[in-house]
C-alpha cells in the first residue's frame, strides 16, 4: 500500500497550487538536501513528463529550490525561494527533457559543492507523497517520510551484519530494509528505515565500520 | 501491512459488523497504522480543519492569483446569494462559493490543506462549511467529516489513483467529491452503506473528467470543476439518503476510474497540451502568462 495515513490523503498542509507538482517537488528537494548532509552550492534539475510541462505554472521550480533550502511544504518562503537561493549562495538551473520516465512526475536532482556531487531521482506520486528510487545510480525505494540511514558500502560479506548489530547494540528498531548494488563485488548501498531517529554518535560508529564508505541519514 | 480495510466493501462490512461509524473506523487503523495516540491523531486533524477554515475565509474576503486567471468569484456568488433570490438554493451555492474560496487561495499560492490533493482541496471543505449551517456539527463531528472523507480517498489512493498526471482530473476531483458526498452522508445520520452508495453516485458521474489546465496553471478549469464537484457531491448525497443506490457497486466504480485513467491520452493528463489547454484561448493565455515561451526555456 502506497499511502498508508488518513493524512496523506487529507493533508498535507502545503502553499498551493499543486499537490504533486508544488508540496511533492519540495519534499524532493528537501530530501536531496538531507542526503546530501548540507545545503549545496549548485544544483542541475532534470524535470520529465508533467514536471517537465508544467513546472512554470505549478511553481515546481521554487518547490524544489525552497526543498533545498530546508523549507518545509507549508513553508510561505516558497513563494521566494528564487531570491532565497540567491543570497545563500545557491546557483541552479532547470532542464526539462523530453525522455519518458516510468512515472509522469519524475525529476533526476544533481546536487553538489566545491568537493563532492549527488544525483537522485524522486517521482511524486499524487497528494504531495513522494519516492526516492535512484541516488547516485543505485535504485532504491524511499518514501522519504520515515527515518531512515543510507549506507554506501563495499560489497563485502559481513557489511549488513556489521550494521544491523550497530543498530541493535542502540535498541534501535529496523523496520524495512533494501539491498543494492550496480555490479557484484563493487559498491553497494544499504537503505534502512527505522522506527527512532539516530543521533551522530551511532552514524560516527557504523561509518568506523570495515568497509563502509558513507552513511547518510533521514531524520522524521 | 495489516489494515482494516482494503477496499469500500470491507469498510461497510466492518462499520456494520461493528456498529461503528466510517469515520470511527480510520480513526482507529489509524491509530493501529502509525501507533499513535487518538487524541494526536485527532489534533493533527484538527489543525487541517482550522487550515481548511483560514482558507475559506481567506477567498471569501477576495483573492487574485498572480496570473490574473482567477480570483474573485467566491466573492460574487456570497454577493448572489444575499439577494435571496437563487434558483438552487442557499445551501448548494454556498458550498460552491466555499470550494471556488478555497482553489482561489490555493491558486494565489495561499496555505491550504490537500483533500486529496491541492488542486482539488475546495470540494471537501466548501461543503463542510456548507452544510455544517444546517446540520449543526460539533467540533468533533467536523473532524470526523474529514475522517469519513479520508477512509473513501484512502481507498482509492490504494486502488486507483488520486493524481490527475496519472488519471485525469476524474482521479483528482472526482475522488474529492466521491469523498465529501460519502461524508456528507454521515454527518446528516446515513448509514455507511448509504456513504458508499454516495460515493458511488458522485464518481460514476465524474468518470472521464480529464485534466487539461490553462497553461498547466491549477486555475483554468481546477477552480470550476471544484464548484461542480460541490454541487455533485451534494445532490448525490441527497439521492443516497433518499435510499437511491449505485447499479454498479462502489470499488467497481473505482476500478472503472483506474482503467479510464490509464487509457487517457498523455495529453489529456496534467501536461497542459489538450482539452481546455489547446483552445485557441487556452493558448492565448498561455502565451500572454508566459510571454510565448512556456516550455522548454529552462532558467
Amino acid at each position: 500500500m502506497k499511502f498508508k495515513s488518513v493524512f496523506d490523503i487529507i493533508g498535507p498542509i502545503m502553499i498551493g497550487p499543486s499537490s504533486s507538482h508544488t508540496a511533492g517537488a519540495a519534499r524532493i528537494g528537501r530530501v536531496a538536501r538531507d542526503l546530501f548532509g548540507k545545503q549545496p552550492t549548485w544544483a542541475k534539475i532534470h524535470l520529465y513528463g508533467s514536471f517537465a510541462e508544467t513546472y512554470k505554472g505549478h511553481g515546481t521550480d521554487k518547490a524544489i529550490i525552497g526543498g533545498l533550502l530546508d523549507y518545509d511544504t507549508f513553508d510561505e518562503r516558497i513563494k521566494t525561494a528564487f531570491e532565497d537561493a540567491e543570497l545563500a549562495g545557491l546557483t541552479y538551473e532547470f532542464i526539462p527533457e523530453t525522455a519518458h520516465t516510468e512515472h509522469p512526475n519524475t525529476t533526476r536532482i544533481v546536487i553538489g559543492d566545491e568537493n563532492r556531487e549527488m544525483s537522485m531521482v524522486g517521482i511524486s506520486i499524487g497528494g504531495g507523497k513522494t519516492e526516492i528510487t535512484e541516488l547516485n545510480g543505485f535504485p532504491l525505494r524511499l518514501s522519504g517520510e520515515l527515518s531512515a540511514i543510507l549506507v554506501v558500502h563495499e560489497d563485502r560479506s559481513g557489511c549488513i551484519a556489521n550494521v544491523a548489530n550497530c543498530l541493535a547494540k542502540y535498541d534501535i528498531n529496523i523496520g524495512h530494509m533494501e539491498v543494492s548494488r550496480r555490479e557484484k563485488g563493487n559498491m553497494a548501498l544499504m537503505v534502512i528505515e527505522i522506527d527512532q531517529n539516530v543521533n551522530e554518535q551511532i552514524l560516527k560508529e557504523i561509518s568506523n565500520l570495515p568497509n563502509i564508505t558513507q552513511v547518510t541519514r533521514i531524520a522524521d | 501491512m495489516e489494515v482494516l480495510f482494503r477496499n469500500v466493501r470491507e469498510l461497510v462490512e466492518r462499520a456494520n459488523e461493528e456498529n461503528k461509524l466510517i469515520s470511527e473506523i480510520m480513526i482507529e487503523q489509524e491509530i493501529m497504522i502509525t501507533d499513535r495516540s487518538r487524541e494526536d491523531i485527532m489534533a493533527q486533524m484538527d489543525r487541517n480543519l482550522t487550515v481548511m477554515e483560514e482558507a475559506v475565509e481567506k477567498g471569501l474576503a477576495g483573492v487574485h492569483s498572480t496570473s490574473g486567471l482567477t480570483g474573485g468569484d467566491a466573492v460574487l456568488l456570497q454577493t448572489y446569494m444575499k439577494k435571496g433570490n437563487t434558483l438552487t438554493g442557499e445551501l448548494l451555492l454556498d458550498a460552491v462559493s466555499k470550494a471556488v474560496a478555497t482553489n482561489e487561495v490555493n491558486a494565489a499560492m495561499g496555505t491550504i490543506c490537500a483533500t486529496p490533493t491541492a488542486g482539488s482541496a475546495g470540494v471537501v471543505p466548501g461543503t463542510l462549511f456548507a452544510v455544517k449551517n444546517k446540520l449543526n456539527p460539533t467540533r468533533e463531528q467536523m473532524i470526523r467529516y474529514l475522517f469519513t472523507s479520508g477512509a473513501f480517498g484512502f481507498v482509492v489512493a490504494n486502488n486507483a489513483s488520486i493524481s490527475g498526471a496519472e488519471g485525469g482530473c476524474q482521479a483528482e476531483v472526482g475522488s474529492a467529491s466521491g469523498m465529501a458526498a460519502a461524508a456528507i452522508v454521515e454527518m446528516a445520520g446515513g448509514s455507511p452503506a448509504q456513504c458508499a452508495e454516495a460515493f458511488a453516485i458522485t464518481l460514476k458521474n465524474m468518470l472521464g473528467l480529464v485534466c487539461d489546465p490553462v497553461a498547466g496553471l491549477v486555475e483554468v478549469p481546477c477552480v470550476k470543476r471544484n464548484a461542480m464537484g460541490a454541487a455533485n457531491s451534494l445532490v448525490a448525497a441527497d439521492m443516497a439518503l433518499a435510499g437511491v443506490t449505485s447499479r454498479i457497486p462502489c470499488d467497481e466504480v473505482i476500478d472503472a476510474m483506474y482503467r479510464i485513467g490509464q487509457a487517457m491520452p498523455n495529453t489529456l493528463k496534467e501536461t497542459g497540451q489538450g482539452g481546455l489547454a489547446a483552445t485557441p484561448t487556452g493558448r492565448w493565455l498561455e502565451a500572454k502568462i508566459f510571454g510565448g515561451a512556456v516550455v522548454g526555456s529552462g532558467n
